[in-house]
Parts: structure tokens; sequence; C-alpha cells
């Protein structure tokens, strides 16, 4: 019991640890990332007699985020010029590309590993399997774990065999129970319909 | 209830809990369990558990030792099967009992202390913890699915990572009326063939369109049926089944996450009609769930689990909309069944965390939560009520017509051979929607961006097609527009929404409970807001052009601006997700968070309300309640009354044609009986009686512990090489089985005797046969039963479980009682 939890307990810190470090990550970089190109100052300003509207954008600290400065050069003359900037609307933003970049990238990432774990679990194993082990291994059917005879099944789960704590041994066990899971809620929710209409 | 020593017992602990443990009694809150163990416990508990025992048990030699249960309880008793419903009463208690020890142990040594003390905070850590987690998961959703969308129209040359505002936002080629429109920013036709304009671009572009929203929604369904079948639908439903006592094990686990969170992005992108908050209260709980194993104080105890995952839900809602408030609320009314005082604290804590990691995040560049925050505050007359009471009843029309038409859908998809096509329905939809909503502007774009545009009031800086006014004071220098007649392009825009919405409404109904991560709230809200906002500018329009009528004489002079079709939208989306969701309260704390402002509320509440009293009256249930008694979920719906005149004896099991009730004997039974009558039988639990002739109440057993203590206990079912590790000596087919305090000493050459009191429950609740089914509703809803024992004049006469009692208001329903599938 002790060495399991202690596993379980190593597993679950190693995974909040990265998930703090990815948090972390993320938020430092929305304080620190101030280069030039993920802040701006956006003017808008609408028609005004016959000047079309027009939008001015630029990189400007937020002292100098207003009409006076962003408007350049002025489309109207020294008395309209206040009209016309009454009417702008200038507004500060700032953004930080370094986390969407890697948000889209990590995203990506995860995402072309299990695609390419779908395809190799559905594609490639069986052929795989077959060629390494020969048909013996394919009978192996999924246990119905029915109510029909409840001490067989426990029997079945509580003594499993005690093998050889290898890693590659639990690997493989666990990726087994794993299978078996999913292809039970496979079974209810796609087959039985008994879950999720 | 009889037995008065036992069960007054029970009632008093309940009561003399602290201030912090108080029911908030409101309709509608309900408590979801789900065991986030990809694997059963039996299998890791068991072993690691077995050699405790067998170490203790070396020391007894000799096979005329008693095997004691009361010390060292077997690991695995106590746990549940997948698909039943928890003990409330039992985990309640096992938590008071570890909180006792904790405290009695406190005053030892230092070390107890600070153990007491991280026990009383390990509460507040977790909440802060799934608020990090919530918050930084929905922050990555939001960026990869804004990415996404964007990615079926162009890519953009600066860096294949922006989406097409980001692309253009340094760029200075943008113009006051195409704001989209800069060089680096490439749409497929472009890339392909180096055209941006004319009839072979376009169908470039509209292929294009197509064949990346098949791709996206053919990767979603093949992940979901691939890795985690639990991450389809909204999980609304079966959160709040979970919540209320009922075991999903794997449908809040670590696949079920990354799954569910890779898959809402791509669904959300393929441009189906779906929305992405009901399956953030998924992710968020669990994330929840999947935290709450590093705290033992959570792990073992299915009550406070629960306690966490209401908490989760409203961080949930909370991520979803920024709206924290609203997400305590909204889990409050409608997920949890069992709210306490204590869980309201810490929901809003940890919803308040997550808001916070959100916003540092930055999804949006612009320090917003959502994407469609409004900052008009014109002001609304009171006769403008009247068509916000219109929306109400449209909304609530719409909802209850949506509900019957998905369930409809639903139940041919459960039943015929639909169901057996779930990748070609998913492709189906997918092509179908991407066909029609490509040609129309309305629907091309995202349904946040079009529920953004329609909340958003009309200045003088907008230059969309629904802003296109005629000019008639062009020299007015006031920021505040007046009521104008419409251009030509809104007209256009009127009816290009119209058949917007025609489309939203019809979609909807196939896509929401699809294979794929599916969320109900923001169609919903995007088909009010176009209903909403044809209402507003047909207002608007009306008048201007008759404002000498006597009902805009008063208020609404030429030249005033009197009528904000923004704020009609924003009513209709209420009116409308109130109708589907029946939300009062959540939905208009939820609607003001978003908006910003106080003014709004009663024309909201208004139409909220409205649109939930037309909505009852022409079908009871809300969509996730509909959901529910479709899946035969054991849910006992805490808003209904039970107002029928049955007594306990007409629902109790067994019924006079039935076979008598299975029982067991506290001290005549032996292994191989008891094996015999759990072979022949499928009941989860049996009463033990004194004997069958008295049929005196001793207690109540669980089959599953059953089954793990006589596994665990005999070397009968032994593997022939485990024998000598695994050893109970001498119990055999033939030894007895004891459920009483005191054994007699067994006959020398008789086998060892099995003691299974500690595996009883001593205190099981029971009523008479002539108590009224309002009372025994009422008692299983407040405190959390699975079964109930029925006595007459102090006999043990039958069983009342959940299951019947489901079974029971379904048949006074005059529905199919045989809809209840789990128990």
């Amino acid at each position: 019991m002790a060495e399991s939890m202690y596993c379980a307990g190593i597993r679950v810190l190693i995974q909040l640890f990265f998930v703090i470090c990815f948090m972390l990550m993320l938020l430092t970089q929305t304080t620190d990332a101030k280069n030039s190109g993920d802040v701006r100052c956006k003017c808008i300003c609408p028609p005004y007699k016959d000047v079309p509207g027009k939008i001015f954008k630029n990189n400007v600290s937020l002292k100098d985020c207003n009409c006076l400065h962003m408007v350049v050069p002025m489309p109207v003359d020294g008395k309209d010029v206040e009209a016309y900037c009454l009417r702008c609307e200038c507004k500060y933003e700032e953004r930080s590309s370094l986390t969407i970049q890697v948000t889209i990238i990590i995203y990506l990432s995860v995402l072309g590993l299990l695609a390419l774990y779908m395809v190799y679990l559905t594609l490639l194993e069986p052929v795989l399997k077959r060629r390494l082990f020969g048909h013996t291994q394919l009978i192996h059917s999924d246990d119905e774990v029915g109510d029909q005879q409840p001490f067989a099944n426990t029997h079945m789960v509580l003594s499993r065999p005690r093998t050889r704590s290898n890693v590659l041994n639990k690997v493989e066990n666990a990726q087994q129970r794993w299978k078996r899971q999913v292809q039970e809620q496979r079974k209810s929710v796609f087959d039985r319909h008994v879950v999720l209409s | 209830m009889d037995n008065a020593g036992y069960c007054n017992e029970s009632f008093n602990s309940l009561q003399s809990g602290t201030s912090d443990e108080d029911m908030v009694e409101i309709a509608g809150a309900t408590l979801d369990f789900s065991s986030t163990d990809d694997v059963p416990p039996l299998d890791r508990d068991y072993t690691s558990g077995y050699a405790a025992h067998g170490g203790g048990g070396d020391v007894l030699n000799g096979s005329t030792k008693l095997m004691d249960l009361l010390d060292e309880p077997v690991p695995g008793v106590g746990t549940y099967e997948d698909f039943n419903t928890i003990d409330w009463v039992r985990e309640k208690s096992k938590d008071r009992d570890r909180h006792r020890e904790i405290t009695s142990k406190s005053k030892e040594s230092t070390w107890a202390l600070l153990h007491s003390v991280s026990d009383a905070f390990s509460g507040w850590l977790l909440m802060l913890l799934i608020g990090l987690m919530s918050g930084a998961l929905a922050g990555g959703i939001d960026i990869s699915a804004h990415w996404m969308t964007d990615l079926k129209e162009g890519v953009c040359l600066n860096g294949f990572w922006f989406n097409h505002e980001h692309c253009c936002w340094t760029s200075n080629e943008t113009t006051f009326q195409e704001r989209d429109k800069c060089p680096q920013w490439k749409s497929w036709a472009e890339l392909i063939i180096g055209q941006t304009e004319g009839a072979f671009a376009y169908i470039v572009n509209y292929l294009m369109y197509v064949c990346w929203a098949l791709l996206f929604s053919f990767l979603a369904v093949s992940l979901v049926r691939a890795f985690a079948p639990y991450a389809c639908g909204s999980g609304i439903p079966e959160i709040k089944t979970i919540l209320s006592g009922f075991i999903i094990r794997g449908y809040l686990g670590k696949w079920t996450l990354m799954i569910k969170t890779i898959t809402l992005v791509l669904a959300v992108s393929s441009g189906l009609s779906l929305g992405k908050e009901g399956p953030l209260v998924h992710v968020a709980c669990c994330c929840g769930n999947i935290l709450c194993h590093l705290f033992t104080k959570y792990r073992k105890n299915e009550a406070k689990r629960r306690e966490v995952l209401s908490a989760a839900a409203a961080v949930g809602v909370s991520v979803a909309f920024g709206a924290p408030i609203g997400g305590v609320l909204f889990s409050l009314e409608e997920v949890s069944y069992y709210f306490p005082l204590k869980t309201l604290w810490r929901s809003f804590f940890a919803a308040l965390v997550a808001a916070f990691t959100l916003r540092s995040i930055n999804p949006f560049g612009n320090s917003r939560l959502v994407l469609f925050y409004v900052e008009f505050h014109s002001p609304w007359h009171l006769l403008e009520l009247v068509p916000f009471i219109l929306l109400g009843i449209f909304g609530g029309i719409w909802g209850a017509l949506f509900i019957r038409a998905n369930i409809a859908w639903c139940r041919c998809r459960k039943t015929t051979r639909l169901g057996h096509y779930p990748v070609l329905e998913v492709l189906v939809v997918t092509a179908v929607t991407a066909i029609l909503a490509f040609p129309n502007d309305y629907t091309r774009t995202s349904t946040s961006e079009l529920i953004s545009e329609l909340f958003n009031d009309c200045g003088l800086l907008d230059s969309s097609k629904l802003c296109d006014y005629v000019n008639v004071n062009a020299s007015k220098s006031s920021n505040e527009l007046p009521d104008r007649p419409a251009g030509h392009n809104v007209y256009t825009a009127m009816w290009q929404l119209s058949l917007a919405l025609v489309f939203k409404m019809l979609i909807t109904v196939v896509t929401f409970g699809m294979k794929v991560p599916s969320g109900l709230f923001i169609p919903s809200m995007a088909v009010g807001a176009i209903a909403g906002r044809l209402l507003g500018v047909g207002m608007e329009q009306l008048a201007y052009h008759h404002h000498d009528w006597p009902i805009f004489k008063g208020w609404c002079s030429p030249g005033a601006d009197c009528i904000t079709p923004g704020l009609y939208a924003m009513v209709g989306a209420a009116a409308c997700l109130g109708g589907v969701t029946r939300m009062t309260v959540s939905l208009v704390v939820i609607m003001f968070e978003l908006t910003g402002g106080l003014e709004y509320i009663v024309p909201l509440m208004a139409a909220a309300m409205t649109s939930k009293w037309v909505a009852d009256a022409l079908g009871r249930e809300g969509i996730y309640e509909a959901h529910i008694r479709l899946n035969g979920y054991p849910f006992l719906e805490a808003k209904e009354e039970f107002s029928h005149k049955t007594l306990a004896m007409d629902v109790m099991r067994p019924r006079r044609s039935d076979p008598p009730l299975s029982v067991l004997t506290q001290d005549s039974l032996t292994v191989e009986d008891v094996e015999a009558l759990i072979t022949e039988t499928s009941y989860s639990g049996f009463p033990v009686v004194v004997s069958h002739e008295s049929q005196r109440l001793v207690g109540f057993v669980l089959r599953r512990d059953l089954i793990i203590s006589i596994v665990a206990l005999s070397p009968v079912y032994r593997l022939p090489a485990e024998n000598a590790r695994m050893r109970q000596d001498g119990i055999v087919s033939t030894s007895p089985i004891f459920f009483t305090e005191y054994t007699p000493p067994p006959p020398p050459s008789s086998p060892a005797t099995l003691k299974l009191r500690g595996i009883m429950d001593l205190s099981p609740f029971t009523v008479t046969d002539h108590t009224p089914m309002e009372i025994v509703v009422d008692i299983f809803r407040k405190l959390g039963l699975r079964q109930c024992l029925v006595t007459h004049n102090g006999r043990l006469l039958g069983i009342i479980t959940k299951k019947d009692i489901l079974k029971h208001m379904a048949q006074m329903a005059n529905r199919d009682p045989d809809s209840i599938l789990f128990n």
C-alpha cells in the first residue's frame, strides 16, 4: 500500500509541478512582455464634414495616447481640430504575443501527439501485435464484468498476480487497464447508449 | 421512524454539527459525487491494505482464531460500485469521526497540531489550486479557439499563431470601413490561386472553409471515441447527477480532462452551433476531482469531494463568462444538490482566483474577460417593458419547443440506427452547418463575435452594416446619435439576420448532444440576441417614422436617442437562455456582470421571469433535467413537490406477489449460504434480522462489502500459489458467520467463525408502513438516503430504495417507470 501510494503521490506531484510551471510561465510572460510589437495606441476618428474616417495606430506610451499626439498629419485646419478630436476615441492596448505563441505551439504539439497515438492504437498496434505474438493474443476479449459471477470477478480483480515491479511491466499493465476502461466507456456511451445520450 | 435509539442518535448528530454544516435549503441545490479514480479502489487499496492485514494475521495461529473485522477493516469496504449511489449519511459521519480524531490528537504533540491546522487549511489551498488550474486551462482554450476559428479563413504571414485580429494589430493599412484588412493576413484564396476577389476566389474560400470544418470535427469525434468517450456532450446533466450522489467512474478523470480540453477547441472552431460554457464546467470539475487526490481529506470521502465539485462548477461558469458571482449562483441553483454555507464562501474564492488568473493570461488583449462586454449606459423607458416582455414570451416558447425537439432527436439517436454512426453523424452535421453558414456573413463568423456585434450599440465610430444609418444631421458634434432612419445596409442586415435566426434555431436542435463536447449557452444567447436586435431595430424605426403616435410622443421626440437596439439584443439573449435552462437569479446576475451596468436589471428580470413562466407552462423541465430523465439517471429532483397520497407500503418491495424479502440472520448462516444468496440475487444490500421467525431488525449490510469481506478473508477463492501468502486461517465454506457482538466460542473441531459485525450498518433508517410517501420522499431528499427499511409493528416488512421512489414518481406522473435505469 505504501509503495503504490508513494508512486501515486509522486506522479501527482510531478503533474502538479508541470501545471504550476506552465501557469507561472504564462503569468510571467504577461507581466514583462513589453516589446514593441505588443503595445499600441489605437485612435478611431469618424468621418467629419468631408474628411473620411480613419484609424491611427502607433506604439506610444500611455501618456502620449491621445488625439493630438496620434493624429499625424492632422486632416483639418486649426479651428476644427478640437471638434475633430472630440469625436476621436483613443485606446491604449497591450497584449502578449509570446503567450499566444506558446499556447498555440503547446496545443498543436499535444494535438499532434494525440492524433499520432490514436493512429498507432487503431492501425499499427494490432498489426504489430499480430506479427509478434500470433493469434493467441488477439483472443484476449475484454472481461464482461457482470453480476452473474460476483465472487469470480472480485477474485480476479483481487488476486492479480504480483509480478516483479518492472517499469515496463507496470506501464504495460497500466496501459492494458486503461484500454479496458476506455473500451467499457465506449460500450456504454457509443454502443449501448446508456450514459450520455 | 422506529428504532428510536439508533435514529435519534444519527438525527442528533446531524443537528449538532457546527454552523458551517447547516444546509442551505434552497430548491434546486444538488450534490454531485464523482469518483476520480480511473481504477476502482478495490484494486489498489486492497493490495496495499492486505499486507498490513496479513502481517497481523501471522501472529494468530491455529484454526480456532476468530477473524475480527472490527480492528482492521478490510480495505475496499466502504467504497462504491460504479453507477451506484453513495450513502451520504455514512460519508458525513466518517468525516466527522476523522475530524474528531484529528482534533483530539492535536493536543498531543506539535506535529499533530500542525497536522490539524494543515487539515483545516487544506480546503482553501485546494480552492486556490482549482482556481489557478481552471483559469489557466480556460485561457489556453480561449486563445486556441480564437486562432483555430480564424484558421478556416486564412493564415497570418507574420507568425502563423496569430489570428486575424492579432495579425492586423499593428498594421497601419486598416481603414475605417475595412477594419480587418491588412497585407499580412492572407485568405486561402490568396494563398492558393493568388486572387482576393471574384467568383473563383469565393469558391476556393468556400471549399477551404468546409474542408477545415470537416477536418476539425473529424479529429474531435475520433479523439473522443478513441481516448475518452465520456468527454462528449455538455457534461452538466451528468455532473448534476454526480453531485446528487451518483458515481460515474472515469467521468472526471485525467484523460477525460485532456480530451475534453483539446476537442472542445476543435469542436468550437469547426463552426458547429455550440458553445463552450457547459464543457468548461466539466473541465473545471475534472480539475477539482484530480486535485482532490492530493488531499487525504477529500480523496477518501465522497461527501467532502462533492463539496469541492460544487465549487469547481462555479469556477467553470466564472471563467466562461467572466462572472464570478454568477458562477457561484449558477452552481447553487442549477448544478448542486446540497450546498452548505461553507461551500458558498469557498466557491466564491475559487471563482475569483480563476477570474484573476484568466485576466492575467489576458486572452483578448484588452484586459476583458469576455468577448461581449458592453459599455453603453443609455436609459430605457418604462413603456419599453412591453417589447421586453414580448421577448420574454418568445424566449419561453422557443425554450420549450427547443427542449422537446432536442429530446426527441436524442431519443431517436439512442434507439434507432442513427446512433450507430456517431462519426458520420458529426461529419454530416458539420458539412451542413458549414455549407449553409458560409454565404451569410452573420453565421460565417463565430457565434461569440456575432453576439458581441449584436450587443454593440451603434455609435459614431462603428462602420458595420448594422450601423449604416442615414445621416440626417451630419454636423452634430455630440457623441450621442439620435434615432435615424435606417440606411440600405441595415435592411440587408435585417433579412440576413432573420435567415441566420431560422438557421440557428434549427441546427442547434441537431447539434446539442452529439458526440463532441457541446454547450448550449452561446447558441441560445445568439438566437435571443438576433431576435432582440430585430425587434429593437423595428422599434427604433417605428419610433422614428411615427414619432407623433401617442405612445412615443412623451419620451421619444425626434432628434432624441431613445431606443437602443443593443439593449433589446441583450434582453432577448437572456430570455432565450432562461427559457432553455430555466435559470433565474444566476441568469440575471451573469447578464449584468457581462454588461457592467445596474441600469438594466429590471428589463433583464422582467424578460427572465416571463420566459420562465411561459416555458414552465409549456413544459415542466429545463434542458438538463430533461436529459437526466432521458438517460434514466437516479436523480431525485429537489424542486418537485410530491403531492400524492400513497403510503410507504404501496411503494415498498417485496410486493404481494413477489418472493419474500431476502434477509440475513445474525447468527445462523454459513459462508456458503451467504455466497448462494449473493449469487442468486442481485440486490445491493441485505437487512440483517435476529431470526426468520421474529424478523426483528439488527442492521443493514451492503453487497459489495459482503463480497469483499468474504473473498478477502477466505482462502477458498485464492489461487493455490497464493495460499501461503494471503491466508486467514480456517475460514472454509462451512464457517459460520456472526453479525452479533459476542460470539460463542466454537467447539474445537469445527471451523473458525467469521465475524462481520464491522461491515454492518447498525443504524439503518426505518419508517413504518403507514408513513405517507410525501414524508418518505422528503427524508430521502434531505438526508440523501439510498434505501430505507419498512417495519410493521416493529417487525421488518420490506425495503424502499431510491430507484423504487423514482419509479413510483414516474408512474404517478404517467411516465414509463422502466426508464429509470440505474439505482
